[in-house]
């Protein structure tokens, strides 16, 4: 396989979960917005989901409102937010053009379709009665695509380039948005108590779309600081969890080093990182620092994509 | 009167369907206007969809376009067919034949046939193959012969296409999507399959290989995705399980070529190239290209890979070289040709010049190193104005110019806005030649929308149509 193709097929799935997540992200500050009894400050409310997206600055750069009409503008349709839904969309089908020899037609025709249906938006239409179809309508065209690529793509080493990319993006996905809001999980929190962080950690849960598998996986089901935060972090019957994420991430990579026949560097890391995620306890983290703890954890992923990328030739 | 100016490859003079086309009659008989519209944008959806889109250069917006597909086929009769495909035959059998000889002996040029500075000062004639011999001694591989139909057995090549013809995954698409469409027609039709174009083009390759390379590894070489012909490339390279690779995605060492992979590099054995000449090695050819591969001639020229349509294979197609084609054929064949050739006038010669500019009104007018059907002037069609606009551009530089008679292009039944109605036609049938010759029964059929227009370019509001050679 060309590294150039690796290199797609990797940023072709990373793309299509980043239009996910920035969905769901905005989905989720959209009903913020929706609740004013909770949204006391909707600016900071606004200014904290542009954190979690990682485009805060870029936003800065271009606005200087935080309005919701701004901050959705920029997270959806906005071509000059390399992450916005519109760009993660552009990129995932530019990559699958690219490679269009290495994925199958369904994955192609999935993410074609929704690029045209994408196009076919017009932004100052978007009422705010039509978003939530809209958002809603983003969400199933990825899923459509991973199911596409699940089903039909053979399980060779595009397929692992493939999946990488979709769950580095995931875990770094989940590790913001943990990170942003990391104060109100703090135990010390606990105490305080009080419907407004109730509505906070549920609105996390939200973010990455865990708020009923949370009640299912702790008989408590009541929303704890200490619960949420192991159930993002650690729980491995989480899909979006770190520790799901990277249970898949060296799952992936014991494959391409038997594949390959030679165990790299990336490797590596991707089990010194799945080794911190299995051994250490909530408790240990929650000493140590749970901010620490996840700044360490997004420099780690970050770093193991780009040794994948130089591991694999990736053009 | 007037409309009995053109041969209609449906109706008959009585205005009775002719044989290969009756079914059909007989069936769009039972269909309104309304479901044939219903169709036609069914159709543009598959299309959409599947992606099938080809780049229009000079617009800033929306640089990918669809390529309009007419829902009616157009039919060619098993009898048709044979005679088409023999002429074909011989005629890329011929070409190949020319080509060596004149990187070789020049035969046909000390025998008179062909002048020499005709050849030897072309752009297109590359002194860098003198005296390379490619395997099985073929140059151009894959050929996309332009046919045009006048008569019931009158057909004229009105180019042969040796370079990089385009427009194969157009014939196999639009068959898909007429499957799709129109699944009883196929049941009332015994159309032959032309859905195995990518085996005989492995096969072609294939046979081609290096020698002693027995399982040689395939690619096609793309400009990139931003090139006119993207969508074709990757077809091309899906259907044939080959890989599909940009000039920076090869290098040559050691005298071979090599594909930056994963982990190990892996050796390539034939090229299908879908760039120019001069595009391929800024080492041999074009010093500021990007898209080619440095080295790549050398380790050609070494027989380590093979490279298809070989360089230097545009001297075949040279609008210029067209008029000695029968000559050519009977030089290296010894037999008449079988299809015609149109009557070439070439503005390089005082008398042909004069006859042009005094008949300017009747005739077509290309450029010789033109395509596209871009920068040609059709005399019929054309107002005062553009003729006499015309007639500045071909005095200026006759050498660049070459004429043809206007050719009366048959009509085929065509979805238009007011119902099917008659619109002109050609076809492009695709040729693959290796250790043998392999034609496709079909083609691609262009078709002009606009009533009236002679001009079947895409990028002149032209569109395809699945075309139909029915076995016996």
């Amino acid at each position: 396989m060309l590294g150039r193709t690796a290199s797609s097929l990797f940023w072709m799935s990373r793309y299509n979960e980043r239009a996910e997540n920035m969905t769901r992200l905005l989905e989720v500050a959209y009903r913020i917005a929706m609740t004013p009894r909770y949204a006391s400050d909707a600016e900071e409310d606004w200014r904290s989901t542009l954190v979690s997206a990682g485009c805060c600055s870029g936003f800065e750069e271009k606005y200087s409102e935080f309005t919701q009409k701004n901050a959705i503008n920029f997270l959806l349709f906005d071509q000059d937010n390399p992450s916005s839904v519109r760009s993660s969309i552009e990129q995932a089908r530019h990559n699958a053009r690219s490679v269009r020899t290495a994925i199958t037609s369904e994955m192609w025709e999935s993410l074609n379709e929704t690029y045209i249906g994408f196009s076919e938006v017009r932004p100052q239409h978007m009422s705010d009665d039509k978003l939530p179809d809209f958002l809603n309508w983003v969400k199933q065209r990825a899923m459509l695509f991973r199911g596409a690529l699940l089903g039909t793509l053979m399980r060779n080493d595009g397929y692992y380039f493939s999946q990488l990319g979709a769950f580095i993006e995931r875990a770094d996905n989940t590790a913001r948005i943990l990170d942003v809001k990391y104060w109100i999980l703090l135990p010390d929190n606990e105490v305080i108590g009080g419907s407004l962080d109730t509505y906070q950690w549920s609105t996390i849960l939200r973010s990455v779309s865990a708020n009923r598998s949370y009640r299912h996986a702790y008989r408590d089901s009541s929303l704890k600081a200490f619960n949420v935060a192991e159930f993002l972090i650690l729980r491995k019957e989480m899909p979006r969890s770190l520790a799901y994420c990277y249970d898949w991430i060296e799952d992936c990579m014991a494959d391409l080093t038997e594949g390959y026949g030679e165990k790299l560097l990336s490797h590596d890391m991707a089990i010194d990182t799945h080794g911190i995620l299995t051994q250490q306890t909530m408790e240990e983290i929650f000493q140590s620092g749970l901010h620490e703890f996840l700044t360490d954890f997004i420099a780690r992923n970050n770093g193991l994509s780009h040794q994948l990328s130089a591991d694999y030739n990736f053009a | 009167m007037e409309e009995r100016q053109f041969f209609d490859e449906m109706l008959d003079e009585s205005g009775g369907a002719r044989a290969p086309y009756r079914d059909l009659a007989k069936w769009l008989e039972g269909k309104n206007p309304a479901e044939l519209k219903k169709k036609s944008r069914e159709a543009e959806v598959i299309f959409r969809r599947l992606g099938i889109t080809f780049a229009v250069y000079g617009t800033s917006e929306a640089t990918e376009r669809l390529i309009p597909f007419d829902i009616m086929p157009r039919i060619i009769s098993a009898s048709e067919w044979r005679r088409l495909s023999a002429g074909i035959d011989q005629r890329v059998k011929a070409l190949n034949a020319f080509l060596h000889d004149i990187y070789h002996r020049q035969e046909i040029i000390r025998a008179g046939r062909v002048p020499a500075d005709l050849v030897i000062q072309n752009e297109a004639f590359l002194p860098e193959m003198i005296g390379f011999t490619p395997p099985a001694k073929v140059y151009a591989h894959i050929i996309g012969t332009d046919i045009v139909r006048v008569g019931a057995n009158e057909f004229y090549v009105l180019e042969d296409n040796t370079r990089t013809p385009s427009g194969v995954s157009y014939m196999l698409e639009n068959r898909e999507t007429m499957m799709r469409l129109f699944p009883e027609l196929f049941r009332t039709h015994r159309v032959a399959p032309v859905e195995h174009y990518p085996d005989l083009l492995k096969e072609t390759l294939k046979s081609v290989a290096p020698d002693g390379v027995d399982d040689p590894t395939i690619c096609v070489l793309t400009p990139g995705i931003f090139n006119s012909a993207y969508f074709e490339h990757a077809f091309l390279a899906d259907t044939m399980g080959a890989e599909l690779v940009e000039g920076r995605d090869l290098y040559v060492e050691g005298g071979k070529v090599w594909m930056r992979t994963t982990r190990t590099p892996q050796q390539v054995h034939v090229i299908y190239r879908r760039i120019d000449d001069a595009f391929l090695d800024p080492l041999t050819f074009r010093p500021e290209s990007m898209l080619g591969v440095p080295g790549l001639f050398d380790a050609y020229r070494a027989g380590n890979v093979t490279i298809c349509n070989a360089p230097g294979t545009g001297i075949a197609d040279d609008k210029a070289i067209y008029a000695y084609v029968p000559d050519i054929i009977e030089f290296y064949t010894g037999q008449k040709p079988i299809l015609n050739n149109v009557p070439t006038w070439n503005c390089a010669k005082e008398d042909d010049l004069k006859y042009v500019l005094d008949h300017l009104a009747e005739v077509v007018v290309k450029e010789v190193h033109g395509s596209g059907g871009y920068g040609m002037l059709i005399g019929p069609t054309s107002s005062k104005r553009e003729l006499a606009e015309f007639r500045k551009r071909l005095e200026a530089n006759p050498k660049n110019y070459i004429a043809q008679p206007t050719l009366s292009l048959s009509t085929c039944p065509t979805h238009s806005s007011s119902g099917v109605a008659p619109r002109h036609v050609d076809l492009r049938p695709y040729v693959l030649v290796g250790d043998k010759v392999r034609i496709t029964p079909g083609g691609l059929t262009r078709v002009a929308l606009k009533k009236g227009s002679l001009v079947v370019n895409s990028s002149q509001g032209g569109g395809t149509k699945d075309t139909w050679v029915l076995e016996d």
